[in-house]
């Protein structure tokens, strides 16, 4: 199924030839004959130069795409992508992976369904196996208000264009055997599901888009952090750094959870405060959950990974950190909300724990948006819904960069709706980072 | 787990205490104009350093704190009460 806004999408992208070659079932079969010695590293890593067009601060999902889309779309190969780090240690590696577009400001899910869409295509139009995989999202209810609510919000998608669903609890058992219904205090009174919801694989995300990115001229640059903003006359002239300054026409920060710290090096304060969100892995097992399944009664999703491990998150730890660790007792709340929907969870360990820190803004809405400093974009604020942005994310800020103006998408995701009276406040919370 | 030591009921563990942001904000004055309130409202510094921030001791004496925190090792350098002159940390940035 695509969803209409897929067709925004100009297919200008040209069949070139790859230093790291065309991936494909045979190519397979034939380096599996030959020893598998005619692989080449898939991306290139750059030097970086005096000078680019577009420099593009931050090699994470966002980052990456916008240089990719820039790059393949819209026509602007001279592009640099400076990371501090290697690529695809940030957020894009730090994520629970799922992809949904179940938003309930109509421009939210008008936006992410338009990823959605771009995922559905992403392993064909990068010729990289994302190992995208469409397996459903379902919302647990538990009261009659909450599935009013929800109702209206499945309601909202549909008008949308989006797809959804509601099951009874009939309907919810058989998808998810180990549901329980009738657990404690919140009995299940049914669901909404969007079929076309999945999960991706987050590290061959960043790895296709650096892949195409890289194959179309745009120089990765890691190991190479920002430490300051160079402005001349009213505009940003590049961009300070630990390999020295690079000077650019356009600069894109791409670098959620540190939004703040680079604008602030241009004397610019953003509507954001940085909170950590943590994700959890438990051993593997055999197939027990084909679905992604979120709890209506607190703050919990889950899926199966392919190798086995359950992949489960929560909410965020509640006060603002840069640090990428995360506290003990949302591990505990998180566990205690597993057991509480599926409780065959209790018998399992957690192996690995990890944490991402985020931009969360004012309103609970991303912004995509030119910055008061001419030449000055930025990608950001994604709350902890930054991951299955990515491509819509990238597309319609290489859009903001190439003609200097939002994507009809993003028009609503500009910062100066904070002074205008525009925000995009998704769940009603007021201006309370912490709330969204 | 952060450990808070409230001023009122001794040092416990932040599962008690609700954050509640940015400290360092003060209220413009009423006949302020519109910018100085959006400042107010929606625009935070967010530093990766030492943070002056709220903090709700809602399983405890239900009072509001003051915090001086570091976000990205979380070092408590002071607590106090709403009334309390807290001294800042060295390096600290100051409004």
């Amino acid at each position: 199924m695509k969803s209409p806004a897929t067709s925004d999408v100009p297919s200008t992208r040209s069949q070139r030839h790859r230093a790291s070659g065309r991936y494909s079932a045979l190519r397979l079969l034939r380096e599996a004959l030959t020893g598998h010695r005619g692989w080449r590293p898939a991306w290139r890593k750059a030097e970086p130069r005096k000078e680019y067009q577009v420099v593009i601060v931050g090699g994470g999902g966002h980052g990456l795409a916008t240089a990719y889309y820039l790059a393949n779309h819209f026509g602007i190969t001279d592009v640099a992508v400076l990371e501090k780090g290697p690529i695809g240690l940030g957020n894009v590696g730090r994520n629970t992976t799922i992809i949904r577009s179940t938003y309930y400001r109509p421009e939210n899910i008008r936006f992410y369904d338009f990823s959605l869409g771009l995922w559905e295509g992403l392993e064909q139009e990068l010729n990289f196996n994302a190992m995208v995989s469409q397996r459903g999202v379902v919302y647990t209810w538990h009261n009659d208000g909450q599935r009013d609510h929800m109702i209206r919000r499945a309601n909202d998608m549909r008008l949308a264009g989006a797809d959804c669903e509601e099951l009874d609890r009939a309907a919810l058992k058989k998808l998810i055997p180990p549901i329980a219904l009738d657990s404690g205090r919140f009995p299940v009174l049914g669901a909404f599901m969007q079929p076309r919801g999945g999960t991706v694989r987050h590290d061959a995300v960043a790895w296709g888009y650096a892949r195409g990115a890289s194959e179309a001229g745009v120089d990765i640059i890691e190991h190479c952090e920002v430490t300051g903003l160079r402005q001349a006359g009213g505009r940003v002239t590049g961009v300070e750094t630990t390999r020295g300054f690079i000077g650019a026409g356009t600069v894109c920060l791409a670098v959620a959870g540190h939004s703040s710290h680079l604008a602030g090096m241009a004397d610019i304060r953003l509507p954001i405060e940085t909170h950590a969100l943590q994700a959890f892995v438990s051993e593997s097992i055999k197939p027990f959950l084909d679905v992604v399944l979120m709890f209506g009664a607190g703050h919990f999703y889950i899926s199966q990974s392919d190798k086995g491990g359950m992949v489960f998150g929560g909410a965020i730890d509640a006060h603002n950190t840069y640090a990428q660790r995360g506290t003990q007792w949302i591990a505990q709340e998180v566990a205690a909300e597993g057991v509480a929907l599926l409780p065959d969870l209790a018998r399992l360990r957690i192996l690995r724990q990890w944490s991402g820190v985020m931009d969360m803004t004012m309103d609970g809405s991303p912004i995509i948006s030119k910055l008061p400093l001419e030449g000055l974009v930025m990608n950001g604020g994604w709350c902890y819904g930054g991951f299955k942005a990515i491509p819509a994310g990238g597309y319609t800020t290489a859009h903001l960069i190439a003609r200097g103006a939002s994507h009809p998408l993003t028009a609503h995701m500009d910062l100066a709706r904070f002074a205008e009276g525009r925000t995009v406040d998704e769940i009603g919370t007021g201006p309370f980072p912490w709330a969204h | 787990m952060l450990r808070i030591d409230c001023p009122h009921c001794g040092t416990r563990d932040e599962v008690e205490f609700r954050y509640r942001g940015d400290a360092g904000l003060r209220r413009p004055a009423a006949a302020a104009d519109t910018a100085a309130f959006v400042a107010y409202v929606y625009e935070r510094t967010n530093p990766r350093g030492w943070h002056h921030e709220w903090w709700y001791h809602a399983a405890g004496c239900r009072q509001f704190l003051q915090v001086w925190r570091h976000t990205v090792t979380h070092e408590i350098h002071a607590v106090g009460t709403v009334a309390a002159v807290l001294t800042p940390p060295d390096g600290a940035a100051t409004p």
